[in-house]
């Protein structure tokens, strides 16, 4: 057992797959010789070479599709998509033809890989570079998508995604790779569709994903001073989506509410709301409370940025408003 | 024509196969036993053949929704092929892909594809797993005209190049871009192989009604693929005799432009040359007409007597 940052837990996860499977290989813009955008991929080409970490064109498309192209041949690519923001350019590659191939093909194809990308705002980098899109793709049958929150499941959840036999959306914050954390050296996997309660409460549940966990844990932690005492839920997988943890909590606590750093209207936020008041309303004391993120383009300046992202207090206030306590 | 009898034989009846099953499914079409979207092949039958007859069995093939040509060129099963347009379960993907989207992989049949380019990325793949892998097979990556003001085929074609990727990149030219005339959508103008260079990619235009032309293009091409030299741009010039999909009224054409390209009907001519020099005989090619005629017949009755997809069917094959 050892505390790693997220930033090394997502590098062990791919210098591992690098060491025990030969299909496995890496593609991205900058993974190689510049070492990684993210430094996630730091001493891999000096390692395992050109053929297996490849630096691509700015061609986001053709990277993308080019991975689709080798896992329908039977490799297991894993490619980095700097941003988020970035992936829009291969969205026809991820929706009209990762996420479709196994069905239209009835089965005759397998996309089996990893988009491995930075989510999230927070850093001033403006609206372009600032967005959290991992929702968008968390409505498409076909893929899955995985966020997680810490180190440990970090690990876990890259294993499960490397292993899986379709192509996953891999979403790695910008603001958690220095989060540290114990990871085993013992081998584990989490398996997607498998939310964790990250702190057991009685009194309200906060359900949220990614860097929405270490900001419901924060609010859990001026509510307990409050005597409010909130069971903190991280979902880990978008797609699938484990309902029946969210459910028992909520049937528990009575009160929820759903922590999404995207924008309200849409947002995946929305999606966990609804599906908590169509399968427990009458646990429910009041409606499904929602902190997201404010219905504008990212601004640059801090301030003003800060203020559109969720945050403690609102998730404190937003508690006050519905259930007054 | 450097053929000899039995070479001419396949040729033919392949062709010949593509031309009636097309007519079969239009009629089918207008029946109302297909349904969705229809592309049909006619007229352009010379590419798909002389292509994919100079090709290994080991080879992949992905190409765009036009596909039914190309599927039957590769030797995916007729019945198979007509059971996927009426949408029945013993269909090429279990009436779940349809028209635009056979797939045969037992046959490196790797996909119609109903984005325009967005076949061509994943060629790059399927030839990046054969470099990686240290092969010396080949893609062969269809598209049309349609397809090259796309960041798709411009991404693609540098990234084949850089990378020096077994491909063979086979533009079907057939002047339209469903209804709007390739003079007007590009600034090059028609002659698309002369963008290749922009890339490095060795290109030739050829003459896409001439199957044997064809044949003998690919037959160098895949030399050189083979060798490890990197990919190669072949623009096949031809034209859809009919219209775009059984939905296109055509009213952007004269129908003198069709007749004068159908004076030049790659099966009549293949037909006519074989005869003189001696390749085929009317007795054979009778024989291959009653052939082929029962072909598309026995795949009709097979797909009609097929069943249609269980609701069980519904939610499988979504994800693994």
């Amino acid at each position: 057992m050892g505390e790693i940052t997220l930033r090394d837990a997502v590098t062990r996860g791919l210098t591992e797959a690098l060491d025990t499977d030969e299909r496995v290989f890496l593609m991205g813009e900058d993974i190689g010789s510049y070492q990684g955008p993210y430094a996630v991929t730091k001493g891999l080409l000096e390692k395992y070479g050109h053929e297996r970490i490849k630096d691509t064109p700015i061609s986001e498309g053709v990277v993308v599709g080019a991975a689709v192209g080798a896992a329908m041949a039977g490799l297991r690519p894993i490619v980095e998509i700097m941003t988020i923001n970035f992936l829009l350019l291969a969205m026809d590659m991820v929706v009209n033809h990762a996420a479709k191939l196994r069905y239209m093909s009835n089965g005759q194809i397998q996309v089996p890989m990893v988009i491995r990308t930075v989510t999230g705002g927070g850093a001033q980098l403006g609206a372009t570079h600032s967005q959290s899109l991992e929702g968008w793709f968390a409505s498409v049958p076909g893929l899955k998508v995985a966020a997680p929150s810490d180190p440990y499941d970090a690990l876990g959840l890259l294993r499960t995604a490397i292993a899986d036999e379709d192509p996953v959306i891999f979403a790695e914050h910008a603001r958690l790779y220095q989060v540290r954390g114990d990871v085993p050296d013992d081998y584990y996997a989490i398996p997607f569709g498998q939310a964790k309660v990250k702190r057991a409460g009685d009194d309200v549940t906060l359900v949220a994903y990614s860097r929405g966990v270490h900001t419901a844990l924060e609010a859990a932690a001026i509510l307990e001073k409050k005597g409010v005492d909130a069971e903190v839920i991280d979902l880990r997988t978008l797609r699938p989506l484990d309902t029946a943890t969210v459910l028992a909590s909520v049937e528990k606590t009575n009160r929820v509410i759903v922590v999404d750093e995207a924008w309200r209207s849409g947002g995946f936020g929305a999606e966990v709301a609804s599906m908590i008041q169509e399968n427990a309303f009458d646990s429910l004391d009041g409606p499904v409370g929602r902190v997201a993120g404010l219905e504008v383009p990212a601004p640059y300046n801090g301030t003003l940025e800060a203020s559109a992202l969720p945050d403690a207090s609102q998730i404190v206030s937003t508690i006050e408003d519905i259930f007054g306590i | 024509m450097d053929l000899d009898n039995s070479q001419a034989v396949q040729l033919y009846e392949k062709m010949l196969l593509i031309r009636r099953f097309e007519e079969q499914s239009g009629r089918l079409y207008m029946q109302g036993k297909i349904n969705g979207f229809l592309h049909l092949y006619i007229g352009e039958e010379a590419i798909a053949v002389g292509a994919i007859s100079s090709l290994r069995d080991d080879d992949y093939i992905i190409t765009h929704y036009r596909d039914h040509g190309h599927a039957l060129a590769r030797g995916v099963h007729p019945n198979l092929i007509m059971a996927e347009l009426m949408g029945k379960v013993t269909g090429t993907s279990g009436g779940k892909g349809g028209s635009m989207h056979i797939f045969d992989v037992s046959k490196g049949f790797m996909g119609g594809h109903a984005i325009v380019g967005g076949q061509m990325p994943l060629a790059a793949g399927l030839a990046l797993a054969i470099k990686y892998r240290g092969e010396d097979r080949a893609v062969l990556c269809v598209f049309g005209d349609g397809a090259v003001n796309e960041g798709s085929f411009h991404e693609t074609m540098n990234l084949a190049s850089l990378w020096k990727l077994p491909i063979i990149f086979l533009l079907e030219n057939n002047l339209y871009g469903m209804g709007t005339h390739i003079e007007r959508t590009r600034a090059g103008g028609k002659d698309i192989y002369l963008n290749a260079d922009a890339y490095k990619i060795p290109a030739a235009q050829i003459d896409g009604m001439d199957v044997v032309a064809v044949r003998d293009s690919f037959t160098e091409a895949l030399e050189r693929i083979r060798a490890g030299e990197g990919p190669v741009f072949l623009e096949a010039m031809t034209y859809r005799f009919v219209g775009h999909s059984l939905q296109d009224p055509q009213s952007y054409r004269e129908s003198a432009e069709v007749d004068q390209w159908r004076i030049r009907d790659p099966i009549d001519t293949f037909r006519e040359a074989s005869f003189v020099d001696g390749l085929l005989d009317d007795g054979q090619i009778t024989r291959i007409g009653e052939r082929v005629d029962a072909a598309i017949s026995e795949a009709i009755a097979f797909a009609e007597q097929s069943d249609e997809p269980g609701p069980e069917a519904l939610f499988e094959n979504v994800e693994g």
